[in-house]
């Protein structure tokens, strides 16, 4: 009876697929360029950027640029400092944060809205504009650790740490997530006689699989990425410096393109390996929130 | 037992190299060269034959990319962790020096006798840096390229005049043979505007600030003189003779060699880029004349002892150890530079008589002027580049200027004049 | 909304207080530094004490006046005009650099219009500034809707039971994993005046009919090049906020409808929009903030060039800070931009209010 529907549906899932592809290709090209190009002499890169070749490993390729690029600087320093400092400031955001938000959505207390209004105010901060009063203030902060007490942050992994842990987006996004989560649950749950520690924990955490998921994936990229002017100021010392200030020891005044395309490349792998993961867990917890409305 | 005789070996080996560290007194020292192996190596030999050489001190080096290392300087002063040895770009010098990140630099005149007077960094009566080396700036073109459209050679005593130079970029238009006729670098963007492009202005006339006071622009930048080298600078972008500022910097590291420019306005360091691509016949010509006489840019890097540093002596020893032509020679042959006295540049491969590029020294030694020593130059230089750009981009060159002249002065004057 | 159920001053603060602690200490209490900068004649490098100087820098920004010009007029009274037939005015810099008028000295011609046979000019204090504002406006207004818009569309094509849909997800989103420094060179590749990716591409799509355009080096496209680009590479990140609104929408909802007998665009309409709006107002926040911190782009791909196109607040803030120096003249733009960007989201949160 359905030769003309499943024909119909052939065509309408193959057109599916088509603009899936069609979009992907306008996302995908810088990527190839950069992966593509990693593999390629300098003067080929720069003559294959005029046309189809940019995006095709042809011509000489071979894997020199990454030997080159690993000469030139300690890439595996640089990039296991970086996911050190990521992977302990997006554990901790997601806690503090978190925790802050549960509080503002679903507790009532005295300077609720003014702690909240002022938190979505710091969301308009540059950092570009703190950079100098910031640096002034961690290089005269004290800190006791293994060898007592010490004088000043500069040089360490907690400078690049502690001052990221808590941000307004982070805070912001968990808020606008928690809204929609339903409260007669957490108002059966008190009448009850849970505690709010154990409430956070046992009902509203792991409801929020989708939202810690794109908090920790918002948050290593900017952990990751963006991580250039501060560590920039307070990191001076190589054993602690993170991959985007070593993306500086490629720029010398005869840029070696390849090499750069090939230290991005290498860097970029943490970050797509991280996304990959969370994914997996981002889909199964959706999964496991039919619960809710 | 065996744990117990660990531990005390253990300790032993600390004391021992508590002792050691104890007789030599360690001086850190930052280094802009993150990244360029070559340099860290001369670099690392020089500190090693120093460290072994006498048992006063030991120079430990820390490198850092050259597009941030300023920042990361002023960062530390700030934040009061300067290191005691300081890398510093020349004309960047004064600032640090008046602000007190630097002392001076006790070295005495035999050391820098028969340097180049550009690779010495002066403050205020005082030695504050001293460089290794020094950069020059070249108009690239090939041989052939003179031979086609009939040019006459240009020579340090007899350079182009400026209807000759602008002759010759007519003449290259004309052949239809080149994307563009002069490539000037528009691409890099920073300090490479005031270090190539302010010498035209002086050689038109002009000056970024007024020399003779350092405390205004006013006559200098928008004298009639500096109105007529902007007119000309514009000229260049509007005629067609030069790529504007959207310039890209892989143009600026390949066209010329892949032969899309006939001439380049380059730096000695490039020149290394340029014989390897296998440009055999490459030239390099001495700036043109364009009224005042010919000029280049002249002030590199230099070493300098920061005034948070307990030991200056122990410094300027090092310092004293670097100087060695010896040293100038091998920093020459490994990244291209010009070796600060000619006894070292005899010791290189292209520098000494005859080698390839044994012009530069003579145009550094000729036709260089360093940027104007002040405290105020790293702001000036910043207002300099983005008029340069404007005017380039057909901005109303009086005006620009006008503007430019304004806030260098509103700078000057918000601190106080600098110290002059 | 108040219920003895959830009041509770301990634990609320108790909750709040880490985190809050943590932002304050390394977020607003700089921030107020910054402010009391803004105050002074704080130099960046300077051996000079700092000294307070109240508004004056906040005034050296903002000041404008407007200056009438009268047309130039030969020995007979005539109109004096050019070849074009066009009148001709005396130069703006007769009266910012004369001696008669030391109220307008150093400023500069921001726009002028034409009133009868005078033209109207307006000067300011600060002309870079200025331009910087507007840019910085012109940027967050364009690139609300189109990455927006563009992330919502992206979710929805997403978020549909395909096999492999997972492998499109994860393209869609790579731009965003790449830094916004390494996304800027590689499209200054792209956007290339001579034999750039994007004009070879448009002159194949076209048989050769498209004019090679120098994207970057124009004022009339570069800024819009960089939006694009900018809202290209956050599609992704806004992408997923929108996915984790989509799929929290209650799928019985979606059944409902369905038994309703309601179209797609009904559905949209009536279930998936309505259920998306904390989601809305969350990228709407967020894309705005981010717009109004442009920086990396610019400096990467133009330097502010050409002829000013491209100035963003932010851009000012570090070239001035940080370029020149200027600790203080940094700060006071990066407190008007605070003050701005908090009147914007007042107005948005009052536009985007829970109607209950």
């Amino acid at each position: 009876m359905a030769t003309v529907t499943s024909d119909n549906r052939g065509l309408r899932l193959a057109a599916r697929y088509l603009s899936l592809v069609l979009v992907s290709l306008i996302f995908l090209f810088p990527l190839v360029f950069m992966v593509v190009s990693s593999l390629k002499p300098d003067h080929q890169l720069l003559a294959d950027t005029s046309s189809i070749r940019a995006f095709l490993p042809v011509g000489d390729i071979s894997l020199d640029n990454y030997v080159n690029a690993f000469e030139r600087a300690p890439i595996g320093r640089f990039m296991l400092n970086s996911v050190f400092v990521t992977v302990v400031t997006v554990t901790a955001s997601i806690a503090l944060c978190s925790l802050a938000a549960f509080s503002f959505v679903f507790l009532e207390w005295t300077g609720r809205n003014v702690l909240l209004s002022v938190i979505v105010a710091t969301l308009i901060i540059p950092f570009e504009t703190i950079a100098v009063p910031l640096l002034l203030f961690v290089s005269k902060l004290p800190w006791i650790g293994l060898e007592g007490l010490e004088i000043g942050w500069l040089n360490t992994y907690r400078v690049q740490i502690i001052p990221w842990m808590v941000d307004a987006l982070t805070v912001f996004l968990f808020v606008q997530f928690f809204k929609d989560l339903p409260r007669e649950l957490i108002e059966a749950a008190r009448v009850e006689g849970a505690s709010w520690m154990l409430i956070y924990r046992k009902i509203v955490m792991p409801l929020s699989g989708p939202v810690i998921a794109t908090a920790a994936i918002l948050k290593s990229l900017v952990m990751y990425n963006n991580q250039y002017l501060w560590p920039l100021i307070v990191v001076q010392d190589e054993a602690h410096r993170p991959v985007m200030v070593g993306l500086g020891y490629f720029f010398q005044l005869q840029i070696a393109w390849g090499e750069v395309m090939a230290y991005l490349t290498l860097i970029s792998v943490p970050v797509i390996a991280f996304y990959l993961v969370l994914q997996r867990a981002f889909i199964s917890s959706i999964a496991s929130t039919g619960v809710k409305g | 037992m065996k744990p117990t005789k660990t531990l005390l070996g253990a300790l032993a080996a600390s004391t021992m190299l508590a002792g050691a560290a104890a007789a030599q007194t360690e001086l850190t020292m930052w280094y802009h060269g993150a990244g360029n192996e070559v340099e860290s190596r001369v670099l690392n030999t020089i500190i090693e034959d120093f460290n072994a050489g006498q048992s006063d001190w030991t120079v430990s080096v820390e490198s850092f990319p050259q597009q941030s290392y300023n920042d990361s300087v002023v960062a530390a002063a700030l934040a009061g962790n300067l290191p005691c040895i300081l890398d510093i770009d020349g004309p960047v010098m004064p600032n640090w020096a008046w602000a007190g990140y630097l002392q001076p630099l006790p070295i005495s005149e035999e050391a820098i006798d028969g340097h180049l007077e550009s690779t010495i960094g002066r403050w205020n009566g005082e030695i504050y840096s001293v460089g290794l080396w020094d950069a020059a700036v070249a108009l690239y073109t090939r041989q052939s390229t003179l031979d086609e459209l009939g040019l006459r050679t240009p020579t340090l005593e007899e350079p182009w005049s400026k209807d000759e130079f602008m002759a010759a970029l007519e003449a290259a238009k004309a052949s239809g043979e080149y994307d563009y006729a002069l490539d000037l670098g528009t691409a890099w963007t920073g300090e490479w505007y005031p270090y190539a492009y302010s010498p035209f202005l002086q050689s038109f006339g002009g000056d970024i600030v007024d020399r003779s006071s350092y405390t205004t622009a006013e006559g200098a930048l928008n004298s009639d003189a500096a109105l007529e080298f902007g007119e000309w600078w514009q000229s260049l972008f509007e005629e067609g003779y030069a790529p504007g500022t959207s310039q890209d910097p892989a143009d600026r590291d390949n066209g010329f060699n892949e032969g899309r420019y006939a001439f380049s306005w380059n730096g000695n360091w490039a020149a290394a880029a340029t014989l390897e691509a296998g440009v055999d016949d490459v030239v390099f010509l001495p700036a043109p004349d364009l009224g005042n006489g010919p000029i280049i840019g002249a002030g590199s890097w230099q070493f300098g002892v920061s005034s948070e540093c307990a030991h200056p002596e122990g410094a300027a020893a090092f310092v004293e150890h670097a100087l060695q032509d010896e040293y100038l020679a091998a920093f020459s042959d490994g990244i291209g530079l010009i070796p600060a006295t000619r006894e070292a540049a005899q010791m290189t491969e292209n520098y000494a008589d005859g080698g390839k590029l044994a012009v530069f020294f003579d145009l550094s030694s000729e036709q260089s002027l360093v940027r104007p020593v002040t405290p105020g130059y790293v702001v000036a230089a910043k207002v300099f580049e983005k008029a340069l750009a404007d005017i380039a981009n057909g901005a109303d060159v009086a005006d620009t200027l006008d503007a430019a002249v304004d806030e260098i002065d509103r700078d000057i004057e918000a601190n106080q004049g600098y110290g002059h | 909304m108040s219920s003895k159920l959830t009041r509770s001053n301990r634990a609320g603060w108790l909750f709040a207080l880490p985190g809050f602690s943590l932002l304050f200490l390394f977020i607003i209490v700089p921030f107020f530094f910054a402010f009391y900068l803004s105050l002074t004649n704080q130099r960046l490098v300077s051996p000079n004490p700092t000294e307070f100087v109240g508004l004056e820098n906040y005034s050296n920004l903002l000041s404008l006046a407007v200056v009438t010009l009268e047309p130039e007029r030969d020995e007979a009274g005539e109109i004096v005009r050019d070849e074009d037939g066009e009148i001709a005015y005396p130069r703006v810099r007769s009266i910012t650099r004369s001696d008669d008028y030391p109220q307008y000295r150093g400023m500069g011609e921001w726009f002028r219009w034409h009133w009868g046979d005078d033209a109207k000019v307006v000067i300011a204090s600060d002309v870079l500034f200025m331009k910087a504002l507007v840019n910085t406006l012109a940027f967050a207004l364009f690139i609300v809707p189109l990455q927006g818009g563009g992330a919502l569309l992206l979710a929805l094509l997403i978020n549909q039971k395909l096999r492999g849909i997972n492998a499109f997800r994860t393209i869609y989103f790579l731009p965003v994993v790449i830094s916004i420094v390494v996304i800027s060179l590689l499209w200054r590749f792209i956007y290339s005046g001579n034999d750039g990716l994007l004009n070879n591409i448009l002159e194949a799509l076209t048989f050769g009919a498209f004019t090679p355009i120098d994207w970057l080096g124009r004022t009339d496209t570069a800024l819009g090049s960089i939006i694009v680009m900018s809202a290209w590479q956050g599609m992704g990140f806004h992408m997923v906020i929108w996915l984790a609104g989509l799929q929290s929408i209650p799928g019985t909802l979606y059944e409902a409808a369905a038994i309703e007998g309601a179209s797609k665009w009904q559905t949209f309409r009536y279930v998936t929009w309505p259920g998306l709006r904390n989601t809305a107002v969350l990228v709407l926040i967020v894309i705005t903030m981010q717009s109004f911190a442009v920086f990396a782009q610019v400096d990467v791909m133009t330097n502010g060039g050409p002829l000013d196109a491209t100035q963003t607040l932010v851009f000012q803030t570090v070239e001035r800070g940080y370029g020149k120096q200027d600790i203080s003249g940094g700060a006071t733009i990066s407190v008007i931009l605070f003050l701005m960007v908090l009147s914007i989201s007042a107005v948005q949160g009052y536009l985007t209010r829970e109607r209950r």
